[in-house]
């Protein structure tokens, strides 16, 4: 019934033997991941597991905790993101990332999207910068519900839409990756769907790796789940596999809420 | 379908597969049901190797659709109407199924009959009664596709006349068998070929039920009435 | 439709257990109030000190708002201080002998009073400086008033605490500042209606004197708005540097715990040690002028500097750390990231931060003194290197002195100084309510 044919997508980022200590404490133990592009790939576990500290690895977030090193490396193309020679700056603008409370700067509507652009410098003008800040708000789903407000606080917003506001300025920087940490954590039931039907949508143009609480949110948007276990991964494979017929004993127990 | 949309237009497709699938089983059944009979009036053997030969896509069918539940259950878990609707495709898709393996076991047997070559066969009654049948399988279906509890109690209603030929037919071919030996053989058959179509009034019915589960959220709560004393009659 | 719901009892060992908790819920509750009447009596106690001391600086100050003046008439010999086209000649203005006009003109109203120690008793009625004051006016004026004119004259402290009621009549005449015979002339004057008690412009727009009646507290002021002026221009920016550098940049370790713990023991550090500092370093090293608010503020910056350094590292700290996280993820880089969104945020704590710094450098008189702006200074500063004194000191100056009319002065000054305060602190808050932004 099936009638598409499910083509094996590219690979987009190929991390390989990644460890991460903070202090003495090791937090991930050589986990090797192939991300397919332009797909999302959701990180499943128990808390604590390291899905939140693996994905800040993408984007070098895990730079701004002192204690914090990474080692292995994550091949993006041919950047090395972990190498030194990386410049985090540069490899943020190509990774987006969108946080598990909603953030918006206490400014403008517009001012929030338009952040990203300029200090990039990427808008020559000012109507350059407008259209990319409709864009943006548009390929978030939020333009037509903040069209003619540009100009209101972004923190009077509802959760919600504040969440889909920090997507679309994320993607005013043009990354091709979007990095999300518990993105539906704080919101209700239908801003949830709304942002989980947003993700669908971005997946067209966007790899999305996703980090959630929430196994049914996996289920729901991922193609591609991965579960993992005290700092190791433990199962990944087609969401629809992981849900249905898990190879691990430690993911069916997790998945069917057996876990102690 | 529900006007409504859900927010998660990936939801709103596996359950429009669903549906269409579960159609097509239903269409597929009747098919096959409607084969059967239409071989065994005209004791037309390409038709009714047809349907013998059809009865594995039914099963494909059936397969597929379980999967495509359970699916549905695991990732989208559906509540409320769409728990129903989930669960309903699921039992209908197996009654489906099962109508699907009567029709083919009425091809086999007229086969049989066929080749026992037997002129008279006390045929009246059972046309009658695979015609009843046919459409309440496809009222029932109907029912389906529309959401529309009243058509589905409607079918349910009707299976006390298929009951009531059952009897009738069941009493005549049992006379038919005690005048004539040779009959003896056929008619076995045919009981068992009336039973099968009076089976699939049963699962018919069984559709009717579904649905008025799936639109009301509860099973009808009138005592459907039955008139199959098959069970009674002894051979006179 | 309308039977009573049965209810469900608790279980005995229930209300068992209820009954336990509500037997010492009493205890708790009353605890609770003593509490709660502890803290309303430490309350009460320090607004009363806090109103005793108002009124003690209020009603001992409050009498300087006036000055006493004397009406005297006399005529200006316009011809021996023009020149032949009739301006005032400043030279001759200046050596003009002003006090003996007015003294000539005072006597002349008292012409049996004619002993050499009598006259000069009569002289000391008038201010010191009533021929400056003279001066001045007509100078302001630029033209000398032709024939008689009744003229308003200060009269000297002495006779204005009188006038105030803050010298006893009743006290044996050795020990009193006015002799009878004074207190008699004045009585005859007050008669008259020639004296009266006057707004006292003087001070608020002189700078210091010898004379009470001629004293003023804008030198001081001025003073100490300069040194606080630069004490914000270096404080604040050195501190908002070293603060943002300590929360984002600093590597951690030994270094940077060093600076940290040695930031916290500096606000410890007691004043005058900064007056020392400044002493030796300013003064000494670099040859800076003395009493000069420049060097003041830059001694109060350094007294400053770790109290505004705290106050702004925990304002940064109170930016929530998702908005750090979100510029960051952006790719803002960390200097980005800190201007564009944390110090902003940070803004109203800083601000608060400064302003509690400066009233507290605008208090301190300790360094001040060592660094010489404790020095007697008649003129109001122009510029920051022109030598000056500071509220503060200015207060304690006069508290020290001998004159009873000195010493409501610097009640006055007081006041001058918490307004000061006041006004600060009111500037902060609606500073802070106009910047202060949720998210």
């Amino acid at each position: 019934m099936d009638t598409v044919v499910d083509m094996a997508k590219a690979i987009k980022i190929q991390a390989k033997d990644v460890n991460v200590f903070y202090g003495e404490k090791q937090a991930l133990n050589n986990v090797s991941i192939d991300i397919e592009d332009r797909s999302v790939t959701a990180f499943i576990g128990p808390s604590g597991c390291g899905k939140s500290t693996f994905l800040r690895c993408f984007n070098r977030m895990n730079d701004v905790i002192p204690s914090c090193r990474v080692k292995g490396s994550i091949m993006m193309g041919d950047v090395d993101v972990n190498s030194p020679q990386t410049d985090p700056v540069l490899l943020r603008a190509r990774i987006g990332m969108v946080f598990q409370k909603p953030n918006p700067f206490p400014k403008t509507i517009f001012e929030n999207v338009a952040y990203g652009p300029r200090i990039h410098g990427l808008a020559q003008s000012k109507t350059e910068l407008d259209d990319m800040v409709e864009d943006s708000l548009k390929k978030a789903g939020l333009w037509g519900e903040v069209a003619d407000r540009l100009a209101d606080q972004a923190t009077g917003l509802s959760g919600g839409q504040q969440q889909r506001l920090c997507i679309a300025r994320a993607i005013a920087v043009g990354p091709d990756v979007l990095l999300m940490d518990e993105p539906c954590s704080a919101l209700d039931p239908i801003a949830t769907s709304v942002i989980e039907e947003l993700i669908s949508e971005l997946q067209q143009r966007f790899t999305i790796l996703i980090v959630t609480h929430s196994m049914q949110q996996a289920a729901r948007v991922s193609q591609k789940t991965a579960y993992f276990h005290l700092g190791t991964l433990v199962e990944y494979g087609d969401t629809k596999d992981v849900f249905t017929l898990p190879k691990n004993e430690q993911t069916e127990a997790y998945i069917s809420g057996k876990i102690g | 379908m529900d006007t409504q949309k859900h927010i998660s237009s990936a939801f709103d497709q596996d359950l429009m597969i669903l549906n269409d699938a579960l159609q097509q089983l239903g269409d597929l059944a009747c098919q096959q049901f409607e084969g059967a009979i239409e071989g065994l009036a005209m004791q037309n053997e390409a038709n009714l190797d047809k349907v013998i030969k059809g009865d594995a896509a039914l099963d494909a069918l059936e397969a597929e659709i379980n999967e495509k539940a359970i699916e549905v259950i695991a990732i989208r878990s559906p509540r409320a109407k769409d728990l129903r609707y989930v669960l309903v495709a699921l039992k209908v898709a197996t009654i489906l199924e099962r109508m699907g393996d009567y029709a083919r076991n009425i091809a086999n047997r007229t086969k049989v009959i066929m080749t026992a070559g037997n002129e008279n066969i006390p045929g009246v009654n059972i046309g009658r009664m695979g015609q009843v049948t046919q459409e309440m399988v496809r009222d029932a279906m109907k029912s389906y596709q529309n959401r529309d509890a009243e058509m589905a109690l409607a079918v349910w209603r009707r299976d006390i006349e298929v009951d009531h030929m059952h009897t009738a037919f069941h009493k005549e071919v049992l006379a038919s068998m005690s005048r004539n030996p040779n009959m003896v053989g056929t008619g076995a058959h045919l009981l068992f070929i009336a039973k099968n179509i009076e089976r699939i009034g049963d699962y018919a019915t069984g559709i009717a039920e579904q649905v008025h589960f799936l639109v009301e959220g509860a099973m009808p709560d009138e005592d459907r009435p039955k008139a199959d004393k098959t069970s009674k009659v002894v051979g006179t | 439709m309308n039977n009573p719901i049965e209810m469900i009892q608790p279980d005995a060992k229930t209300q068992a257990r209820f009954e336990k908790i509500a037997q010492g819920l009493k205890k708790r509750h009353a605890a609770s109030r003593r509490l709660k009447t502890y803290g309303i009596m430490a309350i009460v106690t320090a607004i009363s000190f806090l109103a005793i001391l108002l009124t003690t600086i209020i009603s001992n100050g409050y009498t300087a708002i006036q000055q006493t003046e004397l009406q005297i008439a006399l005529t200006i010999p316009a011809e021996k201080l023009q020149n032949d086209d009739g301006t005032i000649d400043p030279v001759k203005a200046r050596n003009f002998n002003w006090n003996g006009l007015i003294k000539k003109a005072f006597r002349a109203e008292f012409s049996d009073v004619t002993a050499m120690l009598d006259q000069r008793a009569l002289g000391e009625i008038l201010s010191k400086n009533a021929g400056y004051d003279l001066r001045r006016q007509i100078e302001a004026k630029g033209s000398i008033p032709v024939g008689e004119i009744k003229l308003w004259i200060k009269t000297s402290d002495d006779v204005d605490m009188l006038m105030k009621g803050r010298l006893d009549r009743n006290l044996d005449e050795s020990q009193r500042r006015l002799s009878d015979q004074q207190i008699g002339w004045i009585d005859s004057l007050v008669a008259d209606d020639r004296i009266r008690l006057v707004f006292n412009d003087t001070f608020f727009t002189a700078a210091d004197s010898r004379e009470p009646e001629s004293a003023g507290v804008l030198g001081a002021t001025v003073g100490s708005a300069m040194a606080l002026f630069v004490t914000v221009l270096l404080a604040l920016p050195l501190a908002v540097m070293t603060a943002v550098y300590l929360e984002y940049f600093a590597p951690p370790g030994r270094v940077t715990d060093f600076i940290e713990v040695n930031i916290n023991n500096l606000a410890a550090v007691p004043s005058i040690v900064f007056g020392l500092l400044g002493l030796a370093v300013f003064l000494g090293f670099f040859g800076m002028p003395r009493s000069a608010p420049l060097v003041g503020g830059m001694v109060l910056a350094l007294m400053t500097l770790p109290t505004i350094i705290i106050a702004t590292r925990a304002s940064i700290r109170a930016v929530p750390t998702s908005i750090r996280d979100a510029a960051l993820g952006l790719g803002a880089s960390r200097m980005q990231a800190a201007i564009d969104h944390i110090l902003p945020l940070a803004a109203p704590g800083i601000l608060t931060g400064t302003i509690i710094g400066i009233a507290q450098a605008l208090g301190e008189t300790a360094p001040l003194i060592m660094i010489g702006m404790v020095a007697f200074i008649v003129d109001v500063p122009a510029t920051l290197t022109d030598p000056a004194t500071a509220l503060p000191v200015q207060i304690y100056i006069w508290s020290d002195s001998a004159e009873r009319a000195f010493y409501e002065r610097s009640s006055l000054a007081i006041m001058v100084l918490l307004t000061f305060l006041i006004t600060m602190n009111i500037s902060a808050v609606l500073l802070r309510r106009k910047f202060e932004k949720k998210w």
